[in-house]
């Protein structure tokens, strides 16, 4: 019995069709480990490049100081500011709407034509090309409400950049709370307000945090909405409030890159590993917060 | 319950660590904001307030520095430069959203109504020259000199140039490469003025850049390229590709900060400017920085690659400054008038 069957199975496994089959299904999976690797490759000459060139830069007094004509003074200390003024402005307009917005659409909006116009709408505008939210922010913020070229008028424009994404993340999040931790609630008495706030909202959190931080993640590598709204390209000060004149981190590594002396590309470089270490500190947060919600779900 | 309630506070304490993450740059933000006032007792440190200017990125260096230096000279006066192109800056200019215009080109007449309509007024101050500078491969044999009416047939409109063969019988029938800034750029707007008549009149089958690295990147990499670009682009690239000599009629001259500054090399050596506004001339830090501009101009310029004007030539935009001259020198035919002379125009 047991030998008979060992011998059926070896003479499957010789079987020419079944080995073809195998054949075809281990080249698929290299393939597609070629087509992952790819990306990958890509990334990784992106990263040496930049490292080559900029880590020789990358010191305190590079941190530390304004830009100068001379490369071996400059510095990014006004862009780091700016980048973090406006990130931080930014998340202060973005997330209360955002998630507002999402907690109505899921929790409360019947669904209607006006809650899938409303929401065929939101996607839309998660795809519009950031340069056309510049123009917006010019005409409204800057001219409009005249807050002049100040970092107010930067991160208000950058909200309405990143607020549809957060609020899709939010939707999606609230979204895969259990409706029976709804049910319970409303069994013992719980009014709807109280079930969203104690219930809905903080098991939904993480992933509404996830969602936030990668997208103001990409709001801080945005250069084109910056330079309509009109982000200097030299400061030698950084912001004291709101209504202040900026620059931001993306605009001055391209002030870099387009200069004539080679000194001056090797400072752009130094200043993409600034903003890259900036991203992946954003993205550790993500991260974290993910890692610690799913502990604490156990 | 309990395990509730630990998750809810754990969600809480998420919350608040992120709230006081922000609030922590917020308020790294706000911490390194002192200013350096000190010792010096003279009157440009006692100003404060802001200067802003904005415009061609072609002149951003030139403003860069000078912001730089003023700083040494007036620490609390903070000048933010901006570099969103001639015609943008002006925009913003004409808005009154700036004190100050970096343009490397004159004024447009359309601009100047606009600002007219605006009740703004503008003193016009030359601060630099520029060369543009046309460039091929460095291993490029055949091209010696290139005649104003030969880059011409290169660059004008539906030119149907396409071999270098076409241009000079004697040259290689080989495909020609060209790359040029965008239509966007001064250096476009000048270039096309000088050669083909007309500012912005200019074939579009070729390589467009905004980024002047990229064209020379471009004509580096290309054995039959071709392209013109500011030069102080060419200077620092000088190993990497080959200028070509330009003859208007009177013989071959190659841009050097000598024949730009002398006048020679016609017609692509070009004047770069500020605009400043009245309104804002009025106000001391707007005036004292100004001042500060063309004084250490001659000695910035260079610095940063281009090619400072004749002494006379400053001493005459102190003067138009200083008197408050109004209205742009140019709109009527210039052509081989010094730029001394030529800003002379309403001074004293």
């Amino acid at each position: 019995m047991e030998a008979s069957r060992i011998q059926s199975r070896a003479s499957l496994a010789t079987s020419p069709l079944l080995r073809r089959r195998r054949i075809l299904s281990t080249m698929f999976q290299w393939l597609c480990l070629l087509f992952t690797l790819c990306g990958v490759l890509f990334l990784v000459a992106l990263l040496y490049q930049v490292l080559r060139d900029g880590l020789g830069h990358l010191d305190w007094q590079f941190l530390s100081s304004f830009p100068s004509r001379k490369p071996e003074l400059a510095g990014i200390k006004s862009g780091i500011y700016g980048s973090l003024w406006l990130i931080s402005l930014t998340a202060v307009f973005a997330v209360p709407i955002g998630v507002a917005a999402a907690l109505y659409l899921e929790e409360y909006a019947k669904p209607s034509r006006v809650r899938t116009l409303i929401q065929i709408n939101i996607a839309n505008l998660a795809g519009v090309p950031s340069i056309v939210y510049g123009i917006l922010g010019l005409a409204i913020f800057v001219r409009a409400l005249t807050l002049d070229r100040s970092v107010l008028a930067g991160s208000l424009t950058m909200a309405l950049l990143v607020l549809p994404v957060i609020i899709i993340a939010a939707q999606e999040s609230i979204r895969g709370v259990p409706g029976s931790l709804r049910q319970a609630a409303y069994a013992l008495g719980a009014t709807r307000w109280q079930t969203v706030r104690d219930h809905v909202l903080p098991s939904a959190l993480p992933g509404i945090l996830t969602g936030v931080i990668l997208s103001l993640s990409r709001a801080i590598g945005e250069t084109a909405p910056l330079i309509m709204v009109g982000a200097y390209s030299y400061v030698a000060f950084v912001p004291t409030g709101p209504m202040d004149d900026f620059t931001a981190l993306p605009i001055q590594i391209y002030n870099w890159a387009a200069r004539p002396q080679a000194e001056f590309h090797a400072l752009a470089a130094a200043g993409i590993i600034v903003l890259l270490c900036i991203l992946f500190l954003m993205n550790g947060v993500a991260v974290l917060i993910r890692y610690r919600s799913a502990r604490s779900l156990k | 319950m309990s395990l509730h309630t630990t998750r809810l506070l754990s969600s809480d304490f998420k919350l608040l660590a992120l709230v006081s993450f922000f609030a922590l740059l917020t308020f790294i933000g706000c911490g390194g904001g002192e200013t350096t006032g000190n010792a010096s007792t003279n009157a440009a440190s006692e100003l404060s307030g802001t200067v802003s200017v904005d415009g061609s990125s072609t002149v951003f260096p030139i403003s860069e520095a000078v912001a730089e230096e003023f700083r040494s000279v007036a620490p609390r006066v903070r000048v933010p430069v901006g570099a969103s192109g001639t015609g943008g800056g002006f925009k913003k200019f004409i808005n009154g959203e700036t004190d100050i215009n970096d343009a490397s080109r004159p004024i447009k007449a359309s601009e100047q109504d606009r600002l007219a309509a605006a009740g703004l007024g503008f003193i016009e101050l030359p601060v630099a020259f520029d060369g543009i500078s046309v460039i091929v491969h460095r291993e490029n044999t055949w091209v010696d000199v290139l005649s104003v009416e030969e880059l011409n047939a290169i660059w004008k409109p539906e030119s149907t140039v396409m071999r270098w063969s076409q241009v000079r019988a004697s040259w290689p029938n080989e495909e020609i490469a060209l790359f040029g800034p965008g239509p966007d750029s001064g250096t476009f707007d000048y270039f096309t003025e000088a050669i083909n008549g007309d500012g912005g009149a200019s074939r579009s089958d070729y390589t467009a850049s905004e980024d002047d690295n990229v064209i020379v990147t471009g004509v580096a990499g290309d054995r039959h390229g071709i392209g013109y670009l500011g030069y102080a682009y060419y200077v620092e690239n000088k190993d990497a590709i080959k200028v070509v000599p330009v003859d208007p009629g009177s013989g071959a001259v190659a841009p050097s900060a000598q024949s730009i500054n002398d006048g020679t090399y016609a017609p692509l050596a070009r004047p770069v400017f500020i605009y400043v506004s009245t309104q804002s001339a009025a106000r001391p830090e707007v005036k004292s920085f100004v001042e500060y501009y063309l004084d250490q101009a001659p000695k910035l310029v260079a610095e940063v690659g281009y090619v400072a004007l004749p002494a006379a030539a400053y001493d005459v935009a102190k003067k138009r400054f200083a008197q408050g001259v109004t209205g742009s020198v140019y709109g009527g035919d210039r052509a081989g008038v010094a730029i001394d002379e030529l800003f002379s125009q309403g001074v004293n």
